[in-house]
């Protein structure tokens, strides 16, 4: 809720609390001072006895004390009257939380928008091969894409490795930039295109699948799965399982699993598909720094 | 009739014996948990020993179950002899142990299956949260019914402090546990979004100032007085500053929520009663420290009164630093930081187990028939450990959390951050081994209170002190 869409009434509610709680603390202090006819002396014990020996002394509050009490007192009717904070009063600096956050992204795109945007002129080849667009192109990866991709770039289970020169999507410069800045989905349906694999067929398919890299394989299955393949994957990877980059269909044949290569890694992305999803950073970190890191990432598989 | 002659030290005993027990207990999770983030290993992948659950049991056993069972033994115990009358109600008072036992009983078992609401320090689901507010309750019949039968025309300044955590405990508790139960084991909070985060820290924040400052600030106007044998020092200290205590924490929950979707105007109002609170927490202390003036000799000679006025020392330090960490510029650097958490252990190991170890090493000879603690020796040396190891966390944690602060928004001339988050992780492991190791020296001087504490009770006869007859003024 917004300061302005407060209700009259919630306003008076809590300048009346706040004003009203503060003003009894005030009142709380002086009354207390202020000595009371019969009472006895400063500094005297009181009167009254509690489970034998327990009493207080009648002590005046201590001077420091009362002055440290007063100035908070102070600091916080000022710092009331200057920040919002007595209900829809917006205080008189017209400060908020939202605009001191679009000053400070004012002053870093002031600062440093031109080094991006002088980047962004170059295209992702060249700055590919510039060490300071690079540096600057891993820093940013370091914070935004290390999560899922690891400080190496090297991946995990279900992330790319981005430093072997296999793509998914593809490896080229404009392609990696489309990825980073739309994001990417991917697909792997449930038992072959038509859903329809038996646990025997899958069994199959996954045999010739370890055949299409030279893994060991029972030579039967493989080509009874071969002709299951055509039918149900040969649409995204291809005849010879050489995979489409257009639809983010791995190729099978260079012994590289994104979901594991063991046999029964295989089998279960086969019978019970996959879903991957690269999230997309053109509104998070904008066009130009997804340019740089487009360029980071090419940069890591050209020696 | 004999009964009405005693003192009700019974539910007292059990209170102050289960302090110690749970003292251990909800410690020595902590320092597993400590040990986890150095050696992570040790949650030998089950998921019953993962950080996220045993952290929650944790706070939960040192806030409830050991601070918990103190604040019910010394707050039965003073009300009783300051109001020079037996506990209302013995039945109910039996009640009130047993049934917290099976609170914290159920939150042992509930947490580490992965039950939990989510609301920080409020975890428990809710059915066990309806068996708290029950419990509470009678806590509350038991303590007010006392108070209002008592003997004694004034109602000492101690008690104040207790009726003002009972009363509004009970009211965080239900309003921040209102939830929707789905099935038996699960449910889901009463609030939306923001506001439900402001129901939380504002119950979280009055947790810390009721059940953890005010609560122990009775114990502190009991024992202090007591074993220094002096009068406290100002009544009129204590009367501002109780009031201004109550009445301003009530509105500090928000410092919990700078920057973030809370209104403005909330997070404002939150920071400005924050700072207003510093006067009245000091209060609590000057009352406390000063209360020994004209017997300072009694720091050489007598370890309770060090744990009592170190415990004291403490209390004064982290009611500044807390008042600091609510003022925005500050909380943008501090904030998500272990900073929070050794402020957090400043109060929890130097205020509350500190004044709490010190009045338990009054009350336990006291409630065995004993002059004294078996060993004084022990005592002493409870208090090393007890110093040292507060003062290697905290330490520890201030290094770390300003250490994170400033490596997360540290910036390169490119406008990038210079450090990604993993690695101000990998800096945090000396600071998080010493914290473990401080935390590791606190529970040790814990188990040499259990020994302490075994050699004093075992044989001796429990006692039920006679309620002295003579009216007093």
């Amino acid at each position: 809720m917004n300061e302005h869409d407060m209700s009259l009434f919630w306003h008076l509610w809590v300048v009346v609390l706040t004003l009203g709680n503060i003003a009894g603390i005030y009142w709380l202090i002086r009354w207390t001072s202020k000595r009371r006819p019969g009472e006895v002396a400063e500094g005297a014990e009181m009167e009254h006895v509690w489970d034998g020996d327990l009493r207080d002394y009648n002590n005046p509050l201590p001077r420091w004390w009362l002055w440290m009490f007063y100035g908070t007192i102070v600091f916080a009717l000022g710092y009331l009257t200057l920040f919002p904070g007595l209900g829809r009063f917006e205080g008189w600096l017209g400060w908020t939380q939202e605009n001191q956050w679009e000053r400070e992204v004012q002053r870093a795109e002031a600062q440093y928008g031109p080094i991006y945007a002088n980047y962004a002129k170059q295209d992702v080849a060249a700055l590919a091969a510039n060490p300071e667009a690079v540096k600057t192109g891993r820093r940013l990866f370091l914070n935004y894409c290390a999560s899922c991709h690891g400080s190496d770039a090297r991946g995990a289970r279900g992330f790319p490795n981005l430093t072997d020169g296999e793509w998914q999507w593809g490896g080229e410069p404009d392609t990696i930039k489309q990825t980073v800045l739309h994001g990417r989905q991917a697909i792997m349906p449930v038992r072959g295109l038509t859903g329809t694999l038996t646990d025997a067929e899958v069994d199959e398919v996954v045999h010739h699948v370890l055949s299409l890299s030279g893994r060991d394989a029972d030579a039967g299955k493989a080509a009874a799965g071969q002709a299951l393949f055509m039918a149900q994957c040969m649409a995204c990877h291809g005849p010879e399982g050489k995979g489409n980059p257009m639809l983010g269909a791995p190729d099978l044949t260079n012994d590289i699993w994104l979901y594991g290569g063991g046999v029964e890694d295989i089998r279960k992305t086969i019978s019970q598909g996959r879903q991957g999803l690269m999230p997309n950073f053109s509104d998070f970190l904008g066009e130009e720094r997804v340019h740089l890191l487009a360029a980071y990432v090419y940069s890591l598989s050209q020696h | 009739m004999e009964q009405q002659q005693t003192y009700n030290y019974k539910v007292v005993r059990q209170f102050a014996i289960m302090t110690v027990v749970w003292g251990i207990v909800g410690m020595l999770v902590g320092v597993i948990i400590a040990a986890q983030l150095v050696w992570p290993v040790l949650n030998f992948d089950l998921p019953w020993l993962t950080f996220s659950r045993l952290r929650p049991l944790h706070t939960n056993a040192v806030i409830f179950a050991f601070g918990g069972s103190a604040l019910f033994a010394t707050s039965y115990y003073i009300v009783q002899r300051t109001c020079q009358t037996r506990l209302f109600c013995d039945g109910l008072a039996s009640f009130t142990f047993w049934g917290w036992q099976v609170v914290i009983l159920l939150a042992a078992v509930s947490l580490p299956l992965g039950l939990t609401s989510g609301k920080e320090y409020a975890e428990l689901e809710w059915p066990i949260d309806l068996l708290i507010a029950v419990v509470w309750v009678s806590y509350a019949v038991v303590f007010f019914g006392t108070v209002v039968k008592r003997r004694v025309k004034h109602i000492y300044v101690a008690n104040w402090f207790f009726a003002a955590f009972i009363i509004t405990i009970a009211v965080l508790h239900i309003v921040n546990s209102a939830a929707i139960p789905v099935t038996l084991f699960k449910s889901y909070s009463a609030y939306p979004g923001a506001m439900d985060a402001m129901v939380q820290w504002w119950y979280g924040h009055n947790a810390v100032g009721f059940f953890l400052t005010a609560a122990f600030l009775g114990m502190m106007y009991y024992f202090v007085p007591k074993q220094a044998g002096r009068p406290v020092f100002s009544y009129r200290l204590s009367v501002v500053h109780f009031w201004a205590l109550i009445s301003l924490y009530m509105w500090a929950g928000p410092h919990h929520l700078h920057y973030t979707a809370l209104p403005n105007w909330v997070q404002s109002t939150g920071m400005a009663f924050s700072l207003m609170l510093l006067a009245p927490s000091w209060g609590g202390m000057i009352n406390g420290i000063m209360t020994l003036s004209g017997a300072w000799h009694k720091l050489r000679t007598d370890p309770i009164i060090r744990f009592l006025i170190v415990a004291l020392s403490f209390y004064g330090m982290s009611t500044f630093e807390g008042p600091m960490m609510s003022i925005k510029t500050v909380n943008a650097l501090s904030h998500y930081t272990d900073w929070t958490i050794g402020h957090v252990h400043s109060g929890a190991l130097g205020w509350v187990a500190m004044i709490s170890i010190g009045s338990l090493y009054v009350l336990i000879p006291v409630l065995f028939g004993k002059d004294r603690m078996y060993s004084v020796k022990l005592i002493e040396w409870h208090f090393w450990m007890s110093t040292i190891g507060v003062v290697l966390y905290i330490v520890a944690l201030w290094i770390a959390g300003i250490t994170q602060g400033l490596m997360w928004r540290a910036v390169n001339p490119d406008g990038t951050l210079t450090y990604s988050f993993v690695e101000s992780l990998v800096q945090m492991y000396p600071y998080y081994f010493v914290r473990f190791l401080g935390g590791a020296i606190f529970l040790g001087g814990m188990f040499v209170m259990a020994y302490n504490v075994w050699k004093t009770a075992a044989g001796a006869k429990p006692v039920n002190a006679a309620i002295p007859q003579v009216a007093a003024h």
